[in-house]
């Protein structure tokens, strides 16, 4: 027998936990202890390279890891204890999972003797975390946990990012095995995404591209992925063709709002002239986007004269929904790099002059237009009002899910990449104040916002007792309008104004909330108020609950109504109660 | 807000839409349905083949036919043959979404390159005497199946082939006393030199 007691690689499997995200440059986790991970957080408090943040719920963890993943580009790192901690993980690796978020979650589970067994806070994490993560793992030898934390950092950051999970039984953190640093064998050679693009395929698209008359791009989220890189090669394909250019709502910040090529958001709560412009183009170029429900309408009329391009790194992306005539697998930047290299060699700039005259009327229908009120504030308008009073900080947003949702996509102006937070693909309620926490945490001194609603922001409340701890200053702004307004909005739009449960009755009075939890409480009720008690809440260098009261009953337009396309959609102005009915009535296929 | 209500109201031509409100769009497809047989090359290790089922129930797609076995155990490798039915675009979609997952090596649609062949064992239970046993041993031999298991009573015949060629003679056991059948699933592999 060799004497291994002076090997450093020697190690517990708890410690090489700890070894293995030092070594991948993990400086931040955000978990809550229990039964099964005590020996992970007895390493944690013996050493300081990593911090922990501790949250309240697990699902708040998983949020402020997704805030931390999404405003950095590297992988948000989670750790939670088994049976309830892995299950109430669930929310947050789906989200992850939909909206391609790195995310790493390790999970203690009870000894390898007693799974199987029903023991005390047991369950079958990798079963059920097997739909909602992009792979997961359960270690039962301590010899496989090096290999298996090393592929789980690099599953979860290569190709279409996503969450992963690592589930490790309290013996094998208890037992004593060999570790080893990071190496190219650790991952499955099974595993292969592809990063750069077909020369054959950029070719044909370049040719697209230079015959177009009326062309747009389409950007997502993907873009946002691929780092910032992407996102500079986004502003530098759309100078060099000239091309108008929208994008999802997960794409928003890759093109500047302020850029002149810039159409708004597409989709179901996008500008008349991006829907008009997808809905009429000749030639589409998709970068890193799904052609998600959301945002093609009616599969059968979406865009029904274009040729189309689509880049994506992930090849089940591919004609999906929608069939595409040029698919291009490859990571967005690569690919991109690839493209205007081509362009810039063999192509020259298409004239597009009628195309954008044509754009130029669909913009001037204005189709973000409000009313404006003297008396009450609209929550367009508070949206206005939060851009114009951050306008030059460095600011980070994240949003709940509902209108206010909406309306900080419309009304937010994104300048760059990673500084919008929000929940797409899964729509979580409760995701904004957590993945604020997050973005706080990664982005100490910049001013981070979380754009809330009345109920949304009850969901993973708690959180704000996280933020006092550890002194991050997040500002929670509640668009209080007392309903769930996105439900409400439907339920007037299709289900006869039956406002089934969708009243916020019993509401809290967030001032005092906010004392509670020990942060401040600030409120704005008429317009007149809001400008100064937004400075107020943007220079106070400690947690804010911000309850601004906005009109009850506004909804949120423009709007693509039911089972219709792009080119049929319902505009503010025009969405008088009879416009609305008549829209949204007869439709086969409602919204 | 009256002009809200009634979402359920006449079109155009006058015919009542009773489709129900939803936060979808409610499309019915009509593409026709096709017949695939997928050769899936896969990592052996944990919850793998939970993964492929999971993926099926999860999306909604459809499995006919699923047979799995470890092929070269030096190496760990598993090869599962799927027999599925979709549309097109939802086959194409499968085979994406089979060949993104971690422990998957490769995946090829066999009904696409047109040169597998098919087969199928099955072992079918039949009981009687007099002229129902001699013409289930008749019809056996006709089929190519064989004798594994007889008393007095009763036969176990194991035929191989594709799957309509066993669904033909299980059809044919019925009136002559079929017991029970237990069938493999297909199994499918390229013609020619070439591996997958």
């Amino acid at each position: 027998m060799t004497d291994k007691s002076h090997d450093p690689n020697q190690m517990t499997g708890a410690a090489m936990i700890v070894r293995a995200l030092i070594d991948h440059g993990v400086q931040h986790l955000f978990g809550y202890p229990g039964g099964a991970v005590l020996p992970i957080y007895d390493e944690i408090f013996q050493q300081s390279e990593v911090e922990h943040i501790l949250v309240r719920h697990e699902q708040g963890a998983g949020h402020a890891a997704e805030g931390y993943a999404r405003s950095t580009g590297k992988p948000g790192v989670v750790l939670v204890t088994s049976g309830p901690g892995a299950t109430n993980m669930v929310t947050p690796l789906t989200d992850a999972l939909m909206d391609s978020i790195p995310l790493v979650c390790i999970t203690g589970q009870v000894p390898t003797h007693l799974i199987g067994n029903d023991a005390f806070q047991e369950c079958d994490t990798v079963g059920i975390t097997r739909p909602c993560t992009k792979h997961n793992w359960l270690v039962r030898d301590v010899n496989d946990l090096a290999k298996v934390l090393h592929e789980a950092f690099y599953v979860a950051t290569s190709g279409r990012p996503g969450p992963v999970l690592v589930d490790v039984p309290k013996d094998v953190q208890f037992a004593v095995g060999t570790y080893h640093p990071p190496r190219k064998s650790d991952v499955h050679v099974s595993y292969t995404p592809r990063v750069k693009g077909d020369a054959a395929q950029i070719r044909k698209a370049v040719a697209l591209l230079a015959s177009a008359k009326r062309p747009v791009i389409y950007s997502g989220g993907g873009v946002i992925n691929s780092g910032t890189e992407a996102s500079k090669l986004l502003r530098d394909l759309v100078e060099a063709t000239g091309f108008p250019i929208t994008s999802t709502l997960m794409g928003l910040g890759a093109y500047p709002a302020s850029g002149k090529n810039w159409l708004g958001m597409l989709g179901m709560h996008g500008t008349y002239e991006a829907n008009m412009a997808m809905h009429d183009c000749d030639v589409m170029l998709c970068i890193g986007a799904r052609f998600d429900d959301r945002i093609t309408g009616r599969v059968d009329a979406f865009s029904p004269g274009s040729k189309k391009i689509h880049i994506d790194i992930d090849p089940s992306s591919i004609n999906k929904n929608i069939r595409v005539d040029v698919p291009i697998i490859g990571d967005a930047a690569n690919v991109m790099g690839d493209l205007l290299q081509v362009f810039k060699a063999e192509a020259k700039k298409p004239d597009i002059k009628a195309w954008w005259q044509e754009i130029a009327v669909w913009r001037a229908r204005n189709s973000l237009a409000y009313k404006k009120n003297n008396d009450i504030i609209l929550p367009q308008y508070a949206i206005e009002s939060l851009f114009a009073a951050t306008r030059g900080r460095d600011t980070y947003i994240t949003t709940e899910v509902g209108q206010h949702q909406m309306w900080a996509a419309q009304f937010f102006g994104f300048e760059e990449p990673h500084r919008w937070m929000t929940s797409g693909g899964l729509g979580t309620m409760g995701y904004g104040l957590p993945a604020a926490l997050g973005v706080q945490v990664a982005h100490p001194d910049s001013l981070v916002i979380d754009i809330a609603g009345d109920a949304s922001v009850q969901m993973t409340m708690q959180e704000m007792s996280t933020a006092v701890q550890y002194e991050l200053p997040i500002k929670i702004f509640i668009l209080n309008n007392q309903y769930m307004g996105m439900v409400r909005q439907w339920q007037q739009l299709l289900h006869g104004n039956r406002l089934s449960h969708s009243y916020s009755e019993a509401l809290p009075d967030f001032v005092k909330l906010a004392d509670a939890f020990g942060c401040v409480g600030l409120q704005a009720i008429k317009p007149g108020d809001l400008d100064g008690a937004l400075k107020e809440m943007i220079s106070v260098k400690r947690p804010v609950l911000f309850d601004c009261r906005v009109a009850t009953l506004e909804n949120c337009f423009p709007m693509i109504p039911s089972g219709k396309a792009h080119n049929e959609m319902l505009l503010p102005v025009e969405a008088t109660d009879e416009a609305t009915a008549a829209a949204f009535a007869g439709g086969k296929a409602l919204v | 807000m009256p002009a809200f209500a009634g979402m359920t109201t006449e079109n155009d031509e006058g015919t009542t839409m009773n489709q129900p409100a939803s936060a979808y769009f409610l499309e019915e497809r009509h593409d026709p349905n096709e017949t695939h047989t997928l050769s899936v090359l896969v990592q052996n290790e944990p919850g793998v083949l939970a993964r492929v089922i999971g993926l099926f129930s999860g999306r909604g797609y459809n499995i006919e036919s699923l047979t799995v076995s470890e092929t070269e155990s030096q190496k760990h490798l598993s090869r599962i043959t799927i027999v599925t039915t979709g549309t097109p675009m939802v086959i194409e979609q499968i085979k994406h979404q089979l060949d993104r997952m971690v422990p998957v090596y490769r995946v090829v649609d066999m009904t696409i390159t047109g040169r597998s062949i098919e087969r199928e064992l099955a072992m079918v239970k039949v009981r009687g005497g007099g002229d129902h046993r001699v013409e289930a041993l008749r019809l056996a031999d006709a089929f190519r199946a064989r004798v594994i298991d007889a008393t007095i009573e009763s036969f176990v015949f194991e035929i191989t082939g594709n799957s309509a060629k066993i669904s033909q003679f299980i059809d044919l056991m019925r009136p002559l006393g079929l017991v029970e059948v237990s069938r493999t699933g297909v199994a499918a592999i390229g013609r020619g030199p070439e591996g997958m």
